[in-house]
């Protein structure tokens, strides 16, 4: 067993109102530079929808992520001799149009316009070229909210599945649903862009996981776009390199959660250690399509088995990180309640940012004039959704519809029996009933309901600690001898470039 | 002081002082502008037909030209059958005029696309103009003066060794034709501008790619064999700085070189 320490997260869709307040913090920390305007490494999508870049999810188009031949692992986009072959132009490499022209306003022309009949007016401007768009015709959000449009929302991949009548019903006025996907990079233990670097520019780091681009190494082959299936690996058309979601690495070791998390008004997230045996990650990549999340979920260790933290110990992971992983309420929701689910994990890459799938209003009908909700018994009302469960399978589950049902089963019942608890107007046993039925006992209800709606700060993003400064005092002075700082330590220690960043010639 | 002693004998040691002190500068200094400056994100369909035959097109002819040099023997042998020395000369020939069309496509496009405009620089098109004469001359020799991979054994090759030898002897080329001259002249220039251009991208090809394994893990620091310390008190093994090998921490590599599906690299050794 060689056990690793994952920084990991879940989202808890059925939270999030899509205020995109995560995405503007992002985007004013990361990427508020020249070159960066289009990228979004925070994004939140409209489902069921296109996304960002438009159908990401659509592999026929993009070629991310790897599938399995003759039962090993291969990347779609490149590999080995590919690798080279197609350096010099790559096939499947997105365009800034997939994504959109960034754009800002002629504003000055507001005050400055000479006067005259009209009111001046401030007209859009390319931040790429500088030149006028005359007509806007994507953007970051275009199909915020357009669930249910014959444009957008027709197109999502994930409808393929579904029969012609369920796609019709799905766009009936009175059914309508949608829901945000939030999304960042997944930080994987299988990641394809890493796999795709032909330079070797991307790791991930051993301590924790987090994946990263040497800026320094990077050559701008533009693999890693390719690469990645969730199109989370941007190229910075200004600098020639590519960059991606550091997960705000330099806040999370001083303590402080990454913006994203920090900032996110329905307090949809959950930041936590979770341990993984690193000897596994081939089997689990290997799984069948079906089984592909519970292989992942097999890999993923319990923090409290005394074996597993020996195993972590003679790994090398610190014990304030055991206990950290113990106290982490992505490990609870992934693993210990199987409630969270990763995003398309039949790209294969083994993403570890998990969701909790939403839990949409179940069918309504009118029948004379009112607005009937289907009663019925309530597990029977899941196939009853607006969005099919098939869906949601294709989003979350790589198919397997049995396990986002397990998870919506012990959302309901959770509510249910709360609803028992502190209410009182549903009776308490058949509350019990449904809460055995979906597997759960009173104490877990108890602490679902609770990491679901009233956990506070510190138990959402439970952050280990990092202990940097100490690492580099002892390396420098310590058990080492006399390494002399801070030359010694230049673009280790988080004093990075000596030079200002800048597009070479 | 003739023209020739100034352009093919004392030009290029300049041209190659310049390009191996200021690659070396540049190389420590400035890593970050190390990039193929890549603008298939900006503009794709052009790119496609200037790129792909360029490329192709030129490392072919390139390393042509670096069998010949480095084997003069083993093309006059290869020459000694006519067939097989036409067959050399129309394969360069085709090669070469790949390189020219995906040059001259690759020009068109950098002068026309508003948004690869955006991020061209005067040395990219200085760049473009060298190695569109540097095709076009040597396309000119292959077409009209024939055999050229004849005598580039016979008179380019022993010119280059004579200047390695630092002992340079111009006679071997001085009597070229001029077009034939001007690639050689130009051929130094572009070595003298090469650490100040994209061309650097040449000095950093991905050839580990090849046997890595595909994932990366890169550690700080991990020690799997010393006791993890208590919780509470300082903790020894976590993020930080790079340790050095070799101290007593005899596992250190053992696991460092892991070959398991993640690749598991210490930063130290980190290239
Ligand atoms: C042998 C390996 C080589 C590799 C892997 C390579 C790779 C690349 C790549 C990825 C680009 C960017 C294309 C884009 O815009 O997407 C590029 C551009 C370029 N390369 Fe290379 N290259 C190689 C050899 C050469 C050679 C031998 C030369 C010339 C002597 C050369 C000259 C150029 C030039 C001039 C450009 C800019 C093209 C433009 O105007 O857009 N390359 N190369």
């Amino acid at each position: 067993m060689d056990v690793r320490a994952q920084m990991s997260m879940v989202f808890h869709m059925d939270k999030c109102l899509g205020c995109h307040t995560c995405s503007i913090a992002c985007k004013n920390i990361c990427t508020d530079r020249k070159g960066a305007e289009y990228m979004w490494w925070n994004n939140v999508e409209t489902k069921p929808g296109t996304g960002y870049p438009t159908l990401w999810e659509d592999q026929d188009k993009y070629h991310g992520g790897w599938t399995l031949k003759n039962g090993q692992p291969r990347l779609r986009a490149t590999d080995k001799v590919r690798g080279f072959t197609n350096i010099f132009f790559q096939p499947y490499l997105p365009q800034l149009d997939d994504y959109y022209e960034p754009w800002t306003y002629r504003y000055e022309d507001l005050f400055d316009s000479p006067e005259g009949d009209d009111q001046p007016i401030a007209r859009p401007v390319s931040m790429v070229t500088g030149q006028n768009i005359d007509t806007i015709e994507a953007g970051p959000n275009w199909d915020d909210d357009m669930g249910g449009t014959p444009v957008y929302a027709e197109n999502d991949p994930n409808l393929r599945g579904l029969s012609p009548q369920e796609r019709e019903e799905l766009f009936e006025f009175q059914r309508l649903a949608f829901f945000y996907l939030p999304r960042i990079c997944n930080h994987c233990l299988n990641p394809g862009c890493v796999g795709a670097c032909p330079a070797g520019a991307i790791y991930k780091r051993g301590e924790d996981g987090i994946v990263l681009i040497s800026q320094d190494k990077c050559r701008g082959w533009r693999f890693c776009v390719s690469g990645c299936p969730y199109k989370k690996a941007y190229y910075n058309w200004n600098t020639g390199k590519s960059e991606k979601c550091i997960l705000c690495y330099p806040r999370l070791e001083s303590g402080q959660p990454p913006a994203c998390f920090h900032s996110c008004v329905g307090r949809i997230r959950y930041l936590g250690v979770v341990l993984y045996d690193a000897d596994r990650i081939e089997e689990a990549i290997k799984a069948p399509q079906g089984d592909l999340v519970e292989a992942q979920r097999r890999i993923i260790l319990d923090p409290h088995d005394p074996q597993v933290i020996a195993a972590a110990r003679a790994s090398g992971v610190p014990d304030d990180w055991i206990d950290s992983a113990q106290r982490s309420p992505v490990y609870r929701f992934v693993k210990k309640w199987r409630m969270a689910l990763p995003l398309h994990a039949e790209f294969r890459t083994l993403p570890m940012l998990f969701y909790v799938p939403p839990m949409l209003p179940v069918i309504a009908k009118i029948e004379g004039g009112t607005y009937e909700v289907s009663d019925g018994d309530i597990f029977g009302s899941l196939e009853q959704m607006r969005l099919p469960v098939r869906y949601l399978a294709s989003l979350l589950s790589a198919g397997n519809e049995e396990l986002v049902r397990e998870s919506m089963r012990k959302q309901y019942a959770v509510r249910f029996y709360m609803r028992a608890v502190k209410v009182g107007d549903v009776d308490k046993g058949r509350a019990e009933q449904i809460l055995k039925a979906a597997g759960l006992t009173a104490e877990e209800a108890q602490e679902i309901f609770y990491l679901s709606s009233l956990v506070m700060y510190n138990e959402r993003f439970v952050i280990p600690p990092y202990s940097r400064e100490y690492n580099i005092e002892v390396a420098e002075l310590g058990d080492v001898g006399h390494r002399t700082a801070p030359q010694t330590h230049k673009g280790e220690t988080g004093i990075g470039f000596r030079k200002p960043a800048r597009r070479g010639a | 002081m003739s023209s020739d002693v100034l352009f093919l004998q004392i030009f290029p040691y300049v041209a190659v002082t310049i390009m191996v002190v200021m690659g070396i500068y540049r190389n420590v200094n400035d890593r970050f502008t190390y990039s193929s400056l890549s603008s298939q994100f900006l503009e794709n369909g052009k790119l496609f037909w200037g790129s792909v035959p360029f490329h192709y097109g030129i490392i072919t002819v390139l390393v042509g030209h670096l069998i010949g040099f480095l084997i003069p023997t083993g093309v006059k042998a290869w020459n000694g059958v006519p067939v097989r020395l036409y067959v050399l000369e129309i394969t360069a020939l085709a090669f070469g005029l790949m390189a020219l069309i995906g040059l001259v496509t690759l020009a068109i496009r950098r002068l026309s696309d508003p948004r690869v405009q955006v991020v061209s620089t005067g040395m990219d098109f200085v760049l473009l103009l060298l190695l569109l004469v540097q095709t076009v001359t040597g396309l000119w020799t292959a077409v009209f003066y024939r055999w050229g991979s004849g005598w580039y054994v016979q008179a380019a090759v022993p010119y280059l060794y004579s200047l390695f030898a630092f002992k340079p002897q111009i006679g071997y080329v001085a009597g070229l034709p001029l077009v034939t001259k001007i690639h050689i002249i130009n051929f130094w220039a572009l070595c003298a501008i090469f650490p100040f251009t994209r061309l650097v991208h040449l000095v950093s090809l991905p050839f580990t790619y090849v046997t890595r394994p595909y994932q990366r893990v890169i550690w700080y620091r991990r020690d799997t064999n010393r006791p993890a310390p208590n919780p509470g008190t300082l903790p020894s093994v976590s993020q930080g700085a790079g340790v050095p090998t070799g101290l007593g921490h005899s596992d250190f590599y053992g696991r460092m070189t892991n070959t398991g599906w993640q690749g598991a690299i210490h930063k130290d050794a980190a290239v």
